[in-house]
């Protein structure tokens, strides 16, 4: 019993020089690499300013908070906030706009990109490859503003879109796009594809240059068709690309582009476009309920880490990839 | 004999059917790319009265150069212009040399807390506080109505960090060795070797930073609370793209109801979708081979 004691007080005496020892050392090192250490430094600040204190600040979803007042003051009102929310009229419209527009850029958004990638790399002439590329890049970088400005312009009544298809005759009469609700998860979905397909084939380019070519040069000898080499080859062989940019485009399944609903919304569509992100800014920013506006945009956040997890271990179970 | 000769003729007529098909598709996605910018271009070489009846599709109807004087002789346009020119400036040359002086200790392992400090930035990746905060706190210190809105919270980013990384590693280490022999410290050696070595992921980043300064609209809008003055052209633009998204969602214009502001604000929309376009447009192809690779470090991390 006391030799227990004793041996296992010997043990702590041991473990905490060890950890003095240990700790020292650890010093000595920092120390050592104190030009490297202050090198990263202003970034960890950056970081805890920028990005841990904002997240700090998601209390007064659970608070009454007023601007004038700090945010110690503010008394606790734990879930009111979230319980309004899903009270709220709005409720069902919003998140029924931000998963419908998500969903259809995930079933058909996502697939595209892979397709045009697969069809560059089949153009024969490498100068046409290359500028049919450097071209497709060019929405990428052009700002919301000036697209929307574009768009707005395009898709009034008398417009661009309407000319031509009244002119091709599949309408008989010109639609004010933008004025109807019914047409906007359409629009955001297309100009969301032209603007970023380029873009996002970029990945599944560089993937595909890294297919060994012997594959391609030992099924033209089995005989294998174009069609068939894509289908058998270049697919199974970027499956782990596709897979981690799915994980991705999973977990944003609520964060819509703000940018693009923030400029193609109006007074008359809405009812279809008005999704979290928008409504967060909405009610927060110009209505300054900040507490309220808080409150959902964490139970976003929080949804879309669940998303993240979970498609996460989904696909390392299916594919053994993963994306941390 | 006579069959696979057969076959093989087969073969090269469908694979003619499939080029041809290809390459028609492809043409298409091209003019699908290019047109819009050409349409805006093209308009914004016509008389604004004259474009804003439409109709104009490949050159201008009435040619003129008055959009762009008007533009160049409104004050308060030029102020846009100019916070955004300097935005972009200083917040980039800020933020690639921040990002990239902060990833040179993070690319290597034996730093003291490296994982700490490389878990405290992939939380931020999937996680943060939203709108709301972030302008309660930019409120606390200061940053409403400042220019400084602009530069200190772009001044670093964690996933161009993460293309820095992976760029720094493929840098042989023996150059940094043969450096530290001859006694250069951490500091020297990353601002005399490294620094001039990643010149095509400084370019790539500096590229990402640049258009996404250029870009961004949401900051003016949202931080600029009273100081219009600060506004970028791309808050600028959007509230003329809003103001005039609504008035045409609500009827179409017709030759009567035009008023002299509305032309006014057609010349300036016109000229300034052209004049921010444009630069991007011109720098971008030139960069192509270093974005295409900082992209793909970037998604597919180690």
């Amino acid at each position: 019993m006391t030799d227990g004691g004793f041996s296992m007080a010997k043990t702590t005496a041991t473990l905490k020089t060890v950890q003095k020892i240990g700790f020292k050392n650890t010093m000595r090192k920092w120390w050592g690499q104190k030009y490297l250490q202050f090198m990263v430094l202003p970034g960890i600040i950056w970081m805890f300013v920028f990005n841990y204190i904002p997240m700090g600040g998601i209390v007064i979803a659970f608070k009454k908070y007023k601007i004038t007042k700090p945010i110690s003051e503010a008394p606790w009102v734990a879930l009111k906030y979230f319980k309004e929310f899903f009270n709220d009229s709005n409720f069902g419209d919003v998140l029924t706009n931000t998963l419908g527009i998500s969903i259809l850029k995930l079933l058909i958004g996502f697939p595209l990109p892979i397709l045009f990638a697969l069809l560059v790399n089949e153009i024969r002439g490498i100068k046409f490859k290359k500028i049919s590329q450097t071209l497709s890049y060019l929405p990428h970088f052009l700002s919301w503003v000036v697209l929307g400005g574009i768009l707005t312009t395009w898709l009034a009544k008398d417009g661009v879109i309407n000319d031509f298809l009244v002119a091709i005759n599949i309408l008989k009469e010109p639609i004010s796009f933008l004025g109807g609700p019914q047409y906007f998860w359409g629009l955001a979905l297309i100009s969301d594809s032209w603007k970023e397909l380029g873009w996002a084939a970029i990945i599944y380019l560089a993937a595909i240059a890294g297919v060994d070519q012997q594959l391609y040069e030992a099924a033209t000898v089995d005989g294998a068709t174009k069609i068939q080499k894509i289908i058998y080859i270049t697919l199974p062989s970027i499956t782990g690309t596709i897979a981690i940019m799915l994980i991705l485009q999973v977990s944003t399944l609520l964060n819509t582009n703000f940018d693009q609903m923030m400029i193609l919304k109006n007074q008359i569509n809405v009812s279809r476009s008005q999704v979290i992100d928008t409504y967060v800014y909405q009610v927060g920013m110009q209505m300054g309920k900040y507490s309220y506006a808080t409150a959902v945009n964490l139970f976003r956040s929080v949804i879309a880490l669940f998303l993240l997890l979970i498609s996460n271990k989904t696909c390392k179970k299916l594919l053994g990839r993963s994306l941390y | 004999m006579k069959r696979s000769r057969i076959s093989k003729i087969k073969r090269s007529k469908g694979t003619f059917i499939f080029d041809t098909i290809n390459t028609a598709f492809m043409i298409l996605i091209c003019f699908l790319c290019i047109y819009p910018i050409w349409y805006v271009i093209v308009n914004s070489f016509n008389d604004a009265k004259d474009a804003m009846m439409g109709g104009i599709y490949w050159w201008p109807r009435m040619f003129s150069l008055d959009n762009y004087t008007t533009v160049f002789e409104d004050s308060s346009v030029l102020q846009a212009f100019k916070v955004t020119i300097g935005k972009t400036l200083i917040g980039t040359s800020l933020n690639v040399f921040f990002t990239a002086m902060v990833a040179y200790p993070l690319s290597k392992n034996n730093l003291v807390g490296r994982k700490w400090y490389m878990a405290m930035g992939t939380v931020t990746l999937f996680f943060g506080g939203g709108i709301i905060p972030v302008f309660i706190m930019f409120k606390k210190l200061y940053l409403l109505n400042n220019f400084l809105v602009y530069i200190i919270p772009a001044a670093f980013n964690f996933f161009n960090l993460l293309i820095f990384i992976n760029f720094y590693r493929e840098i042989p280490s023996a150059l940094e060795e043969s450096a530290r022999i001859d006694g250069a410290s951490d500091w020297k050696i990353f601002m005399k070797i490294i620094i001039p070595l990643s010149k095509p992921v400084l370019a790539t980043i500096a590229l990402f930073a640049g258009v996404g300064q250029w870009n961004d609209w949401f900051g003016g809008l949202m931080f600029m609370t009273t100081r219009t003055d600060l506004e970028p052209i791309q808050t600028y633009l959007y509230r003329m793209v809003a103001q005039v998204g609504s008035s045409q969602v609500a009827g179409s214009i017709s030759a009567s109801n035009i008023t002299a502001s509305d032309t006014t604000s057609t010349s300036i929309k016109l000229a300034t979708m052209v004049i921010t376009t444009l630069p991007i447009c011109c720098v971008y192809p030139f960069l192509q081979k270093y974005f295409v690779k900082g992209m793909m470090v970037g998604a597919v991390k180690e």
